[in-house]
């Protein structure tokens, strides 16, 4: 009933060490430029602004001074068995390609937000409106990602086409596409992370930072009980950072 | 000859029907509600969804939450035909007639809203072009478009058989024709019906990352395939009878015997009474089985009065126990509780299909999030007072000039 997990020989993953994080929004802010989100008419209302890229705050609850906070950045979790895949009617979403990205084809998607619904990471949006970018703004736009019309779910795609850009460079430089270098394609947030707390390559490929990053006991993911199986990991040396990953009953 | 005598002429035989001035004044006063409706619709798709209640939180809302209680209460039309047509009995000529329109009415609403509720409704044809076959809605797609499809062929010779239609040797006959081949379609019905109220019910109890709808189940089917089910064909036929008691209300005729709407509600209380034993076993086992394996408990599923507790027990007790002690019982032979439990029966599963559409939703499964509450805003109430008021017409429509209820002549003798 909980669909199948997926295993590619690549998989890309992201690892954020929570604890390094300054809550700064640098990775929502050129997730948005990088990814052609259109600019927020009304940002305040968090359950209708798009970020594909978005930090919550965090607090352990006490009062000062045992008072804490922890920011944690929440891309797309990527899920090696993601929940909004099997639900899509119209196969606009999928994890079908090495890599193990989960993919959203916006001129497929018709707009019923099943896959909205199925998230529990709530990395789905709907465009509610025409996107519009305001006169001087479309300067801004990117050629490398689309942009989408009204009526269609987006979400983060791990910057897909700087993949395809770092493949393409590979092959350029005679290199293997297939077997790139740690560092060779990150997403843009991880780019732009000031404090370094974002770390991104493939979790298979020992060759890689996040291959042994994902090792540390202090690593874990969002929610692994429902057995989405996720490709984002966060790293905290703070038990109660680590607990809020997850639903735990008072006995366990 | 007047147009208001001529129009006499297009009554059922033998029936009385209120003046035409009154009619139009009713349609008139639907006209407006559904004129009000269509605005909001065409704001809809002028603007985008952003004129909605709806949001990146809550991407289902009242539209789908009135589509699953229309298509459950629907459920009347294919349950009542299957058991006129190939489990045969008789009795139930009298009120099958009402059963496909009301269906029709659900499911062409049904629709209407669907175009409205997905982003691209241009792009509802992908879900025969590009269907993902693992997919619940997939086949709610597949089932509702060909089961209105159905129902279209059910509802045709209603309309061939108005008095002056059915003067056309042609289309008298057509009617003939289409009425031996009923059964076929009551099959067809049947087992379309049953695969899209249980693919409805499938939707949500896949959702294995929503701990407040996901459910084990039996093969590729989550209990709530079943449960789905066997709601829809429980409440169908008590909100046949509920259509019928309105009706005679407002018209102040009697259209069916008493006994027929008894049979109707005992059948519906016979199927309320197996889900009240599966409905009870599910949320057992979901209370100690798939909560507890998702770290979470029973408290959390409920939050101040919006998504409170009482929805819980009035869905399970008050909409549940009562109407089957009601509609089983020689209570039924009174009005008062046949009525009340047919009500009771509607509204319990009104309220499953909204807690498992917005209360599933509003749960904060990621630890650090919070419960959040959705308000649905004029436009989704306005087109959904549309799908009403469209109803309310075509009912209208078919009662003033088709002959829906065979006993009516000999039921209103003077």
């Amino acid at each position: 009933m909980s669909g199948q997990k997926m295993e590619f020989p690549i998989t890309w993953g992201m690892v954020i060490d929570i604890d390094k994080c300054t809550g700064c929004g640098a990775c929502m802010a050129s997730c948005q430029t990088e990814n052609n989100v259109e600019p927020q008419r009304e940002a305040s209302n968090k359950l209708r602004s798009t970020s594909w890229m978005t930090v919550y705050e965090l607090t352990n609850g006490k009062s000062f001074p045992d008072h804490d906070i922890a920011y944690l950045p929440r891309p797309c979790q990527q899920c090696g068995n993601p929940p909004c895949v099997s639900v899509c009617p119209v196969i606009a979403t999928e994890k079908n390609e090495n890599g193990g990205i989960v993919s959203q084809v916006y001129p497929r998607c018709i707009g019923c937000r099943y896959c909205v619904a199925a998230c529990p990471y709530h990395v789905r949006y709907f465009g509610w409106f025409d996107p519009v970018w305001p006169e001087g703004m479309q300067k801004t736009l990117s050629p490398l990602t689309s942009v989408r019309p009204r009526g269609v779910v987006e979400k983060c795609t791990f910057c897909h086409h700087r993949w395809t850009l770092a493949k393409d460079a590979a092959r350029a430089n005679g290199k293997d596409p297939d077997n790139l270098d740690d560092g060779a394609y990150v997403t843009t947030c991880v780019q732009n992370c000031p404090s370094g707390a974002l770390a991104f390559g493939d979790l298979k490929n020992p060759k890689h930072k996040v291959h042994e990053l994902i090792k540390s006991p202090y690593a874990y993911r969002l929610l692994e009980r429902l057995g989405t199986d996720t490709q984002v990991y966060y790293i905290s040396r703070r038990e109660w950072v680590r607990k809020l990953g997850d639903n735990y009953l008072k006995s366990e | 000859m007047s147009i208001i005598e001529s129009e006499k002429n297009w009554y059922p035989e033998g029936v009385e029907r209120c003046s035409l001035g009154k009619f139009l004044k009713w349609l008139a006063f639907l006209g407006i509600v559904a004129g009000y409706g269509f605005v909001a619709m065409i704001v809809c798709f002028v603007y985008g969804l952003g004129v909605t209640g709806l949001d990146n939180y809550f991407g289902f809302g009242l539209w789908i939450t009135f589509d699953l209680a229309v298509i459950a209460l629907g459920a009347g039309a294919f349950f009542t035909g299957l058991l006129r047509y190939i489990i045969r009995i008789d009795e139930l000529k009298n009120i099958i007639n009402l059963t496909v329109i009301k269906g029709f009415i659900c499911y062409s609403g049904a629709m209407l809203i669907l175009s409205l509720d997905v982003g691209q409704p241009i792009r509802s044809w992908f879900g025969y072009w590009h269907p993902n076959v693992h997919s619940m809605l997939t086949e709610v797609i597949f089932c509702i478009t060909c089961y209105l499809l159905v129902l279209i062929i059910e509802y045709v010779p209603l309309i061939l058989e108005q008095k002056q239609i059915n003067k056309i040797p042609y289309l008298h006959n057509l009617a003939h024709q289409m009425h031996v081949v009923m059964p076929l379609f009551a099959g067809i019905g049947a087992f379309l019906s049953t695969f899209h109220q249980g693919s409805l019910g499938g939707m949500y109890g896949v959702m294995f990352a929503r701990p407040y709808a996901f459910r084990d189940g039996f093969f590729i089917w989550p209990w709530t395939f079943f449960l789905f089910v066997l709601s829809a064909i429980a409440t169908g036929p008590c909100m046949t009878v509920l259509i019928c008691g309105f009706m005679e209300k407002v018209t102040g005729r009697k259209l069916t015997t008493y006994r027929i709407k008894s049979l109707m509600c005992k059948i519906g209380g016979t199927m309320l009474l197996i889900y009240t034993v599966f409905k009870y076993l599910d949320t057992w086992a979901w209370i100690n089985n798939v909560l507890p394996r998702a770290g979470m408990t029973f408290d959390q599923m409920f939050y101040g009065l919006v998504y409170g507790r009482w929805l819980f027990v009035c869905e399970l007790v008050l909409c549940l126990l009562v109407p089957v002690v009601f509609l089983l019982t020689p209570l039924r032979k009174k009005p008062v509780f046949m009525y009340s439990g047919a009500i009771l029966a509607c509204a319990g599963v009104v309220i499953n299909r909204y807690v498992f559409t917005v209360q599933a939703l509003a749960i904060p499964v990621l630890p650090f999030t919070k419960w959040e509450i959705y308000t649905p805003n004029w436009a989704e109430w306005a087109t959904s007072l549309m799908v009403i008021a469209y109803g309310f017409i075509i009912m209208s429509l078919s009662y003033r000039y088709l002959p829906i209820f065979p006993q009516e002549v000999g039921l209103n003798k003077k």
